[in-house]
């Protein structure tokens, strides 16, 4: 693993309790959980864009959110470079925040509509107490905003978000996650509500600030188009679990867990003479409340046997830098 | 508060061949929703169908007709339409059988037996389990609503189905699915689609012909395969080179961003409306809005696309 990992999890779980009516609670029914994130573990390596991909409700979202602990794992470590941050009170959680920003989905609703960008922006450093000179504020928004391509820096200071497009907005997003220099970002879905025009510039800036502020990412999205772009690493998600791992070009290359393949498959190529052939898949995703026995992809696999009704698979090593947990990979 | 007249759509003209699937690509705010919504004349209150004509199989212009007879003659009948979000379109409250059921009712002079029998037909067409017919809309998932407003838009057998983001919110694997159904009941039975998506690439499957929408003018028209491959109007060029694939990584390929933002429609700029952020601009794109001109089959308006043959002016 080496000294240059940033981000570690390890066995990270998330279940979410469902609330229970009344009678049910004093009947003393068994309480259920909603396995939002079940078990798993990776790592992020330094200036890496390490891509958490899947459809919706396979977990990726909570999995950000736990990393930088807005909300707490069920069980589970996480270390940022050598410090367990599980294991942090909240005080030297807080001191620990501006090292580690969040970018949002929505430009529309993560930004307060009745504050100007300026304070928009300078908020994380007056939270966290990092600036207190007005001066000195005013030019860390400026640098800040010329840096996400807010050109020029002046013209937009002083507007309110609706005065702003959807890709300026998120501009201002990026720009509040960086003003206080962190180190490491979780960008879940920030460019999913942006068009295609203006959806290549901020993928574009996000590669550009990595090399220049020498950034490490969680990148969260559910098009692998994007992911192929962006990424360096990728893990794909399947009701809470990681099913496949790696570098992103052997993942897309060439999946081997048939959810992969699957997914992969079922992505749209902008060419029309490109006609691809699709792995179908059995039904829809069951319910993360009663998982299913064995692997949790059994019940759709094209391939399943026996034994994926039975036994849960192991990550198993494919080859450097490619994982993936599916009975048909293990080498008899 | 700014008040005034938006331009939402101006002046676009193109035709939707019988049996073909013509795609209405743009992004947010290019006019798409409003021509489909137009061609049903359910545009809101506010809006208002100024000029031009609507020809239904060449003889009917819908802009002339008045509301009863789109009720009775044209809506559901002619032209059916499949709403983005199925959430929002079905009645909550009716078992979705019963909704179709209705709408076959209003249409068809036929007895309610009858409309539940073919309302089963549909059902099978669609890939839903007939046993499911008396469901209500939130026992089925996203995906198995948006087949129950393809057996809807279906039921009173239309040739012209609008497809507005038939897919958008759906799974990347349920879109496909979704998209496969529309291409094999298109085929069946030879409708003609007017297919409305943000997605480019969902369009590049689907599409036989494409028109690109930018600022509420219509920028290019043509066959898929030249729209892609051979696009000739700036702004086409710049939106399909900036279209991410899941076969290509970025160190194989750096995707175009086009700067700027689309134009205000409140105050539109009276030449083409894409003059501030084109490569190519000069004085006379500013003041005069190019017509439509036939270039290898395509329609294409850009006062310079002799400059755009064999080339992408935006990867140089």
């Amino acid at each position: 693993m080496g000294d240059n990992v940033e981000l570690r999890v390890e066995h990270l779980t998330k279940w979410f309790p469902v609330r229970m009516g009344f009678f049910a609670t004093l009947l003393g029914r068994e309480k259920k959980y909603v396995h939002a994130v079940n078990d798993i573990s990776f790592y992020i390596k330094k200036k890496d864009i390490f891509v958490l991909a899947g459809e919706s409700g396979c977990g990726k979202t909570t999995t950000g959110r736990m990393v930088l602990r807005v909300i707490e794992p069920t069980s589970g470590k996480i270390y940022f470079r050598d410090k367990e941050i599980t294991a942090l009170s909240k005080e030297e959680m807080r001191a620990l925040r501006p090292k580690m920003q969040m970018i949002f989905q929505d430009p529309y609703e993560s930004l307060n509509p009745r504050m100007h960008i300026r304070d928009i922006i300078s908020e994380p450093l007056i939270v966290n107490h990092l600036a207190t000179d007005k001066a000195e504020i005013e030019d860390k928004v400026l640098r800040a905003l010329e840096e996400v391509g807010l050109t020029p820096p002046e013209q937009f200071i002083d507007r309110f978000p609706h005065e702003l497009s959807g890709g300026q907005r998120q501009r201002v997003s990026v720009a509040r996650a960086l003003i206080t220099n962190p180190e490491f970002v979780v960008a879940d879905e920030p460019v999913s509500m942006l068009d295609a025009s203006i959806r290549s510039a901020v993928l574009n800036t996000l590669l550009e600030l990595r090399d220049k502020e020498n950034l490490t990412y969680l990148f969260i999205t559910h098009d692998l188009a994007v992911a192929s772009y962006i990424g360096d690493y990728i893990a794909i998600m399947y009701l809470g679990k990681i099913v496949e791992i790696g570098d992103i070009e052997k993942v897309m290359k060439d999946p081997k867990h048939p959810y992969t393949q699957a997914l992969i498959s079922a992505v749209p190529e902008p060419d029309p003479t490109i006609k691809k052939k699709r792995v179908p898949l059995k039904g829809e995703p069951p319910s993360p409340i009663n998982l299913p026995k064995g692997c949790i992809f059994s019940g759709r696999c094209p391939y399943a046997f026996d034994r994926c009704f039975k036994e849960e698979p192991q990550m198993i090593k494919l080859e450097n830098d490619h994982y993936a947990a599916c009975h048909l990979l293990e080498k008899s | 508060m700014e008040q005034g007249t938006v331009k939402a759509v101006d002046d676009v003209s193109f035709t939707i061949p019988t049996g073909k699937v013509v795609g209405l690509a743009g992004e947010s705010g290019s006019g798409k929703t409003t021509i489909a919504m137009s061609i049903m004349r359910l545009l809101p209150t506010n809006g208002k169908i100024v000029g031009g004509e609507l020809l239904l199989d060449n003889e009917i212009d819908l802009t002339k007709v008045d509301e009863e007879f789109m009720r009775e003659k044209i809506r559901w009948k002619k032209v059916a339409i499949i709403f983005q979000g199925a959430m929002n379109a079905l009645n909550p409250v009716l078992n979705v059988g019963e909704q179709i059921v209705e709408a076959i009712l209003a249409h068809e002079n036929v007895s309610r037996e009858e409309a539940w029998q073919r309302t089963k037909e549909l059902f099978e067409e669609v890939g839903l389990d007939p046993a499911r017919i008396r469901n209500y809309p939130h026992e089925f998932s996203g995906g198995m609503r948006q087949r129950v407003m393809i057996a809807m838009a279906l039921a009173c057998n239309p040739s012209l189905v609008i497809a507005d983001e038939p897919t958008t919110a759906l799974d990347v694997t349920i879109q496909a699915e979704i998209m496969e159904l529309l291409l094999d009941l298109q085929k069946a039975y030879n409708l003609s689609v007017l297919l409305i998506s943000h997605d480019l690439s969902v369009m590049a499957q689907m599409s036989h012909n494409i028109a690109v929408l930018y600022g509420g003018k219509l920028m290019e028209y043509g066959d898929a395969v030249s729209i892609f491959k051979k696009p000739r109007h700036p702004y086409t060029q710049g939106l399909i080179s900036s279209l991410p694939s899941v076969s290509r990584t970025k160190k194989e390929r750096k995707l175009v961003a086009i700067p700027g933002a689309p134009p205000d429609l409140l105050n539109p700029p009276p030449g083409c409306p894409f003059y501030d952020r084109c490569p190519l601009a000069q004085d006379i794109c500013k003041k005069e809005m190019p017509p439509l001109q036939k270039i290898d089959g395509s329609l294409v308006a850009c006062h310079f696309v002799d400059e755009t043959k064999d080339r992408n002016i935006w990867r140089e």
